[in-house]
């Protein structure tokens, strides 16, 4: 074999592997970016986009830019009030859409893909008008940004765990009556941890939607600051280093929790083993 | 325990009737199952068997009848208030908790002692020791039906239902699986209603067979009963094979009931003729029909059929099966084992057929001849 068709060979049998390793890099190397800017010195430079030097400065002192753990912390319990009562509501709505009949079922289907269709400029600019028409114009806040979050949560929920309701064999319930568990034993032995995943990816689900929302929470503000409106205040006048620190740290949670549930699942399997 | 008890605990069921809108699966059916039977409902698809057995397990609820276990009228109990337990056609199995949980279920449910040895004692009946803390995607299709056998027995219900807990098998772990539930259920002593729409499994395993047919039981009974003597051409066909032959009653004759077949007298035995009728149809079995050669002395006397063409010879190892073209038309299925001392015949060979009078039955010219035969 000559050397060339080696090489050709060689090309064609790794192929797959570069390109999985390019995509990877690409999904990547913009997070890398941010951790690396974590550690960034900017001195007195006016251009925070360079790294300058290495310090640890930005961790030491996380909440130095004033306003900034305090946006954080809004944001933090904005998203954990909304994703426990969004979960809630859409998990009870999804079982009611997969397990009852009633006329305007299909409807109803239908109707809960709207606002994760519609433009959220739109839904926005719609939820500022209502409030301001029923009197909440000057109390726009806290609750209102609750709201509007609970509001574009709540479709994504009923969405996932449908699907996974959807995926369940009924019989796996008829099993359980037959094996003399009632409705409510039934329901907490079997439907519950069955439907559990689908309902924890939905939490999941809501909680970044609702930390990261810009646009709506703009809107329904008032003068309150969450995380990604101080970013973008902060992004007129340059970026303080510690939003990569905040942003790191998100990553560092949101990978832990995958690991974590990953860990769980290979524990488990070792148990069988064994 | 006392014939009293014993008998306190059989199934019945009286016209029961179920239907889905306007559309009637089961229809005005009676049943009665004596405690300790293994009993085989036996039909084709959609027949009605999985709705008859979801009734008696409380999962679908009579339009109108009674079921009863001994004195108990549990016509409307919710299912976890019935003594009866049920193997899934699809055995669903809960995916979530592994082996010994899922036998275990039912026990937890109602607060029993001794949940771990009790299960122990069931994975060693269905031969699944070691296998305790798999979960069930984790198993071989044979062994998941042998959990969801256990989950159900362990209860210890005065009805076990299986809906066709073989059909998922393939064929050599299907016959393996019909011994071994046999020996469990001589073992346990329990009450079994096994659906299946295969007639072999049905003759083999069960005591009983009824014989469902458009949600209703055609004929009931013990295994060769059914099969020597049928009362509707449906149990005729479906049951092994039969050939059904159209002729005119002619009249009583002692023990026997005469009839023209084509202008050959026959004799059919007085209890096996199921029809009141002017005409009828005269029916045997392929394996009770002997084949000879012209004018040679068949072994068997009357019903003597001549002027037969062979028209078909398959070699099948055991026997040999012919089919017979005779004088009227109609072709006939013989069957012959194949003990080497008779000739095989060849495509179109003139042959002579005879059968013993009281192998035949009569019935009613009013059924479909074809009923019962699966085109497949
Ligand atoms: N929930 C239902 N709604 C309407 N029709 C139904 C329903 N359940 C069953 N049927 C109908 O009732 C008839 C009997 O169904 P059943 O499931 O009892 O058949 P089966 O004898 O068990 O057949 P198979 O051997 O295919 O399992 C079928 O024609 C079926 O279409
Ligand atoms: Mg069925």
């Amino acid at each position: 074999m000559s050397p060339l068709a080696r090489a050709g060979r060689w090309v064609r049998g790794h192929l797959v592997l570069g390109l999985g390793v390019l995509v990877l890099a690409y999904m990547f190397v913009p997070i890398a970016v941010v951790v690396l800017m974590s550690f960034n010195d900017p001195g007195k430079s006016k251009n925070v986009y360079a790294f300058r030097g290495f310090t640890l400065h930005n961790w030491e002192h996380p909440c130095g830019p004033a306003g900034m753990c305090h946006a954080v912390g809004l944001s933090v319990s904005i998203g954990l009030l909304a994703t426990l009562v969004a979960t809630i509501i859409g998990s009870m709505a999804a079982f009611g859409l997969v397990r009852h009949e009633f006329s305007g079922r299909g409807l109803a289907n239908t109707i809960i893909f709207l606002p994760m269709a519609s433009p959220e400029i739109v839904m926005g600019s719609s939820l500022l008008a209502l409030f301001v028409s029923t009197g909440f114009g000057g109390r726009l806040g806290f609750w209102t940004i609750f709201v509007a979050h609970v509001m574009f949560c709540l479709s994504f929920v009923i969405v996932t765990v449908r699907a996974r309701l959807a995926g369940l064999d009924d019989n796996l319930e008829q099993a359980a009556m037959d094996l003399y568990a009632d409705e409510r034993q039934t329901f907490w032995r079997v439907t519950f941890p069955l439907a559990l995943p689908g309902i924890l990816g939905a939490a999941l689900l809501s909680f970044s939607l609702s930390f990261d929302d810009f646009i709506i929470t703009n809107l329904n503000a008032g003068q309150t600051t969450t995380f990604p409106m101080f970013v973008w205040g902060a992004a007129q006048r340059g970026v303080p280093m510690q939003v990569n620190v905040i942003g790191t740290v998100m990553f560092v949670i949101a990978i832990a929790i995958v690991l974590g549930g990953e860990l769980n699942n290979r524990r488990r399997a070792r148990a069988l083993v064994g | 325990m006392s014939q009293a008890s014993e008998g306190s605990r059989s199934l019945h069921l009286s016209q029961v009737t179920k239907e889905f809108a306007s559309f009637t699966a089961v229809d005005s059916l009676d049943l009665d199952v004596a405690h300790g039977s293994f009993f085989a409902l036996l039909g084709p698809s959609g027949c009605g068997k999985t709705t008859t057995l979801r009734m008696v397990a409380g999962l679908e609820t009579p339009t109108s009848g009674s079921i009863r276990i001994g004195d108990t009228d549990i016509t409307y109990a919710k299912p976890y208030q019935r003594p009866v337990n049920t193997v899934f056609q699809s055995y669903a199995l809960f995916p979530h908790l592994d082996v010994h949980e899922n036998i275990a279920f039912g026990l937890r449910r109602r607060r029993s002692a001794e949940v771990d040895r009790q299960v122990k004692d069931m994975l060693d009946l269905v031969e699944l020791d070691g296998q305790a803390r798999k979960k069930p995607h984790q198993l071989s299709g044979g062994q998941q039906q042998r959990v969801a056998l256990a989950r159900a027995l362990v209860n210890g219900p005065d009805v076990l239902l299986l809906d066709e807990p073989l059909g998922a098998l393939d064929l050599k772990l299907r016959r393996a699986m019909q011994i071994e539930l046999k020996r469990i259920q001589t073992e346990v002593g329990l009450t079994f209603v096994h659906v299946t729409h295969d007639q072999e499994e049905a003759m083999t395993m069960a005591d009983t067979v009824a014989v469902m047919n458009a949600g209703v039981i055609e004929q009931m009974g013990a295994p060769a009963e059914l099969y020597e003597n049928p009362r509707t051409t449906f149990v005729a066909n479906f049951l092994g094979q039969s050939n059904l032959i159209a002729g005119k009653v002619l009249g009583r004759d002692g023990d026997f009931v005469k009839v023209d077949m084509h202008g050959i007298a026959v004799s059919v035995p007085a209890q096996r003729a199921h029809t009141d009728g002017t005409e009828g149809w005269v029916g045997i079995r392929p394996e009770k029909v002997l084949i000879a050669e012209v004018g040679e002395d068949i072994d068997a006397p009357g019903n003597h059929l001549e002027g037969g063409i062979v028209t078909d010879v398959s070699f099948v190892g055991v026997s040999t099966q012919y089919l017979v073209r005779m004088p009227w038309g109609q072709e006939l299925q013989v069957f012959e084992q194949n003990t080497g001392r008779r000739k095989i015949f060849a495509h179109g060979e003139k042959v002579d057929l005879s059968w013993r009078p009281e192998y035949a039955f009569l019935l009613d010219s009013s059924q479909d001849v074809n009923a019962g035969i699966e085109d497949d």
